[in-house]
């Protein structure tokens, strides 16, 4: 398929002990494996994001599973506590088992 | 003249909005029996969270959802976030649709609050439940009913 495209929305800066908000969008069909083809009347084998991971500075601090019922472009939502300066880095990954990743810089202090 | 078109345009819109559900009703049924309430409380006795308590939950999900394709819901859990006492998981079942389970969120004490929000596919009108594990191995659970005009089945 196209390549999944990722956004993420991470502040550039934050004060130590800052709790921030972080959003995070891909744009992916997530293809429930519940639709039929319109033509054939087959079922529409099943194709989505059935993980999401985010890492600061190599941790992993917040995860997901998706199953089919999180809506195509999946977007998520979470926090994080500021504590140092750092790189996050957001992967999908795919039924299929590409992985999409994004990176972001957050400055602390 | 415009006043006679007003109450044209209104009818032809919802003979679309009918014919729509319609249609999402009728190629809906016949494919996949709905998850139910057994279905749910299965998998919420898998997530070992039979027997949860209430409270300390925020579920925000719309009252009424007009388009089940894309729902909007966010959770949070009343925690301290510490290493000591952390919310673990929570988990989002929904009683109407195909299967129950909709994500799992995990969570670290570095995100200090617990709390997400995504957005959900809704077949149609039912319970969505929000079941959350605490780091002390407690479970909470808190259950909201969604109104869902076009059922959003697989997209």
């Amino acid at each position: 398929m196209a390549s999944a495209k990722p956004r993420v929305k991470v502040p550039k800066s934050a004060a130590s002990g800052e709790i921030i908000e972080i959003k995070s969008l891909i744009s992916h069909k997530m293809e429930s494996g519940q639709r039929k083809d319109k033509k054939t009347g087959e079922l529409i084998p099943r194709k989505i994001i059935n993980k999401f991971i985010v890492t600061f500075n190599g941790k992993e601090f917040f995860s997901a599973d998706w199953a089919p019922a999180i809506a195509a472009n999946p977007y998520m939502s979470f926090h994080m506590r500021a504590t140092e300066s750092g790189t996050m880095e957001f992967t999908w990954v795919d039924d299929d088992g590409s992985k999409y990743t994004a990176k972001k810089d957050l400055k602390v202090g | 003249m415009s006043s006679k078109e007003t109450p044209r345009e209104i009818s032809r819109r919802h003979v679309i909005v009918l014919v729509g559900a319609a249609a999402a009703a009728a190629g809906m049924l016949p494919r996949v029996s709905l998850a139910d309430k057994a279905a749910t409380e299965a998998a919420i006795k898998a997530a070992g969270g039979d027997g949860a308590g209430s409270g300390g939950i925020t579920l925000d999900l719309p009252q009424i959802a007009e388009n089940g394709n894309t729902v909007p819901v966010g959770v949070e859990v009343d925690s301290p976030m510490t290493a000591g006492n952390y919310v673990k998981t929570v988990h989002l079942f929904a009683e109407g649709n195909p299967n129950p389970e909709v994500c799992s969120i995990h969570f670290t004490p570095a995100n200090g609050v617990a709390k997400a929000s995504t957005r959900i596919r809704l077949a149609k009108t039912q319970n969505i439940v929000a079941l959350a594990e605490m780091s002390d191995g407690s479970f909470k659970q808190e259950t909201v009913e969604v109104k869902v005009t076009i059922g959003g089945c697989g997209g």
